[in-house]
């Protein structure tokens, strides 16, 4: 097709209007595109450069091997450790982090007055914005010496630290999401419990989260992906030493071991390196695959 | 019209003057790229070259040691730094190693620890776990807390290739900075870590190691056990551009000596 018949056919040439829109149309579309791409390049870019050291080190020995020595002269690389540093990790920031965050979204919902409210929901705001390297300095300079005396452990960068930190840093997301969810519930529902004689805390958890129950399951796992995908913060506050999880001694995380040898790292350590980014990357898709079913779900209700 | 045209006229000679003065310097470019610990010195060399020679640039890429050697092997720096000697196979793939300086580790503890004195035999037990309580070499009853720097640091290759805890230090911290290492050890009453000679060990107590303190005269003398080189890794067979070339003549010249002393390193006795 040449250019004229083309114009004629679009019928440009007596609207110039209409190829003004859609030559917006496409600009818009290959701004679009930006992110597309973005997604592309890194999963392929880590694909690329991950699975090779799988297999040189064998799947086997690299994800359930348990002992991280990389630059030793026998070099041995096992990331189980980290694998269930950023599960147990994650799982007791959930643990400590939803509950409060759950209940603070009740409370800001339904029984909280106006101006104690607006309070609150700026605080959770600054929360939601400061930086994670701040967290961790924080936690590094308070937490963890607390810990020690606490506890009374030799050493206060320990998981525990790091569950805390990150326990907080979900805060945010979770009573923001939790509290979208629990607004949304119609009021009907509410009334016709208050009409049949139940009291009012009886009515918002007996009526109203059950029927916000999977707005605030996307609450949690908001939580989870925020939490597994932390590394600043935890870098700071965990000790980062390669052991296999324990409450009170200091671990490493998936994202941790990254970060934290990536600047002096080469041949194939650099290598392990990107095959842990990969790792991490399936369980980041895999939790963003859950959020889109739990979506979905949601809105077929 | 003719005012607007007088501005545009002043604005594009102004501009020439400025090229025109750029152009009439030779200007180079020296990138250096490589270990971190070498940061404080090559920033101070760099600065004070600059100063002297007009139109000479310097660049240092902080990325950390192997990979300024791989840089410099791969020609994407001019000079390699590295806080540790080469090692064989580095130097075979065809690149040469000239010392510019020497670097003391401290072995720091917090200031509240009464152990003044370390061998290197107690250093290496305090790293490995054996000793597991500072009772046992004098101190407090209070438990070994090692805080050390991540797989690939120099600072960690240097300290663990001179004591001997090669893959066998148990560390309580992996930390990926001297500063968190110095902070870490400042916060807790058992702990004892290391750190570059070079960094400001104000808030933490430096113990003598068999009974010397390390300074920049018992580096230099060979006392002092703890120690190791920087670095310049260049190409073995490829010539330096004349501009790396001078720069790389400055720093291994007896001027840069107070500069690298000022920097917290200890020059090479000449």
């Amino acid at each position: 097709m040449n250019l004229r018949t083309f114009i004629d056919q679009k019928g440009y040439g007596n609207n110039p209007r209409r190829l003004m829109e859609d030559l917006i149309h496409l600009v818009f579309l290959a701004l679009g595109l930006v992110a597309v791409g973005s997604v592309l390049v890194i999963t392929i870019y880590l694909v690329v450069s991950g699975l090779p050291a799988i297999f040189k080190i064998g799947p086997v020995e690299f994800l359930f091997g348990t002992r991280w020595a990389s630059t030793a002269s026998e070099p041995e690389f096992g990331i189980l450790p980290f694998i269930l540093t950023s599960i147990y990790g994650t799982a007791g920031a959930i643990i400590i982090g939803v509950p409060i965050g759950f209940f603070a979204a009740v409370f800001l919902a339904k029984m909280a007055p106006r101006r104690v409210r607006e309070v609150m929901e700026l605080c959770i705001g600054v929360l939601a914005g400061i930086p994670s390297v701040v967290y961790g300095l924080v936690g590094m300079t308070i937490l963890v010496p607390g810990i020690r005396v606490v506890f009374n452990v030799p050493d206060g960068a320990t998981l525990f630290a790091a569950i805390i930190v990150l326990a907080v840093m979900i805060l945010p997301s979770v009573i923001n999401v939790s509290l979208s969810a629990i607004q949304a519930v119609p009021r009907e529902y509410e009334e016709a419990s208050l009409a049949l004689g139940a009291t009012s805390t009886e009515t918002y958890f007996k009526v109203t989260v059950p029927a916000a129950k999977s707005g605030i399951f996307t609450a949690i796992v908001l939580g989870i992906g925020r939490a597994i995908g932390e590394a600043m913060a935890i870098m700071m506050v965990a000790g980062n030493v390669a052991n296999m999880p324990s409450l009170f001694k200091s671990v490493r995380f998936l994202t941790t071991a990254v970060a934290s040898e990536m600047s002096y790292s080469s041949g194939l350590q650099r290598e392990a390196l990107f095959s842990i980014a990969l790792v991490l990357f399936l369980f980041i898709m895999i939790i963003n695959a859950i959020l889109n079913v739990l979506k979905t779900g949601g809105n077929r209700k | 019209m003719k005012k607007i045209f007088m501005i545009m006229l002043v604005a594009v000679l102004s501009m020439a003057a400025v090229f025109a003065s750029g152009a009439a310097e030779d200007s180079a470019t020296v990138s250096t790229d490589g270990s971190t610990s070498m940061e404080q010195v090559i920033l101070s060399l760099a600065e004070q070259y600059m100063a002297d020679h007009q139109g000479v640039n310097i660049t240092y890429n902080p990325t950390g040691s192997g990979t300024g050697i791989t840089a410099a092997l791969e020609g994407r720096c001019d000079i390699g730094l590295s806080s540790r000697a080469l090692k064989d196979d580095e130097i075979a793939s065809g690149l040469t190693q000239t010392i510019i300086a020497l670097d003391g580790i401290a072995i720091i503890v917090n200031a509240d620890n009464p152990v003044s004195d370390l061998s290197i035999d107690q250093i290496h037990d305090l790293f490995t776990g054996a000793i597991t309580n500072w009772s046992e070499v004098g101190g407090n009853d209070a438990p070994v807390v090692a805080i050390g720097r991540e797989a690939g640091s120099g600072t960690r290759d240097g300290f663990e290739s001179i004591t001997g805890t090669e893959d066998a230090c148990t560390y309580s911290q992996e930390l990926t900075s001297t500063g968190a290492v110095i902070t870490a050890v400042s916060q807790n009453p058992g702990a004892i870590g290391y750190a570059s000679l070079a960094s400001n060990l104000e808030s933490v107590k430096t113990v003598t190691v068999e009974g010397v303190a390390p300074s920049e005269a018992t580096v230099q003398s060979g006392e002092y056990k703890i120690q190791r080189p920087f670095v310049f890794a260049t190409l073995t067979n490829t010539p330096l551009s004349d501009a790396a070339q001078a720069f790389f003549d400055y720093c291994t010249s007896a001027d840069a000596d107070a500069i690298i002393a000022g920097a917290g390193a200890v020059p090479v006795a000449q």
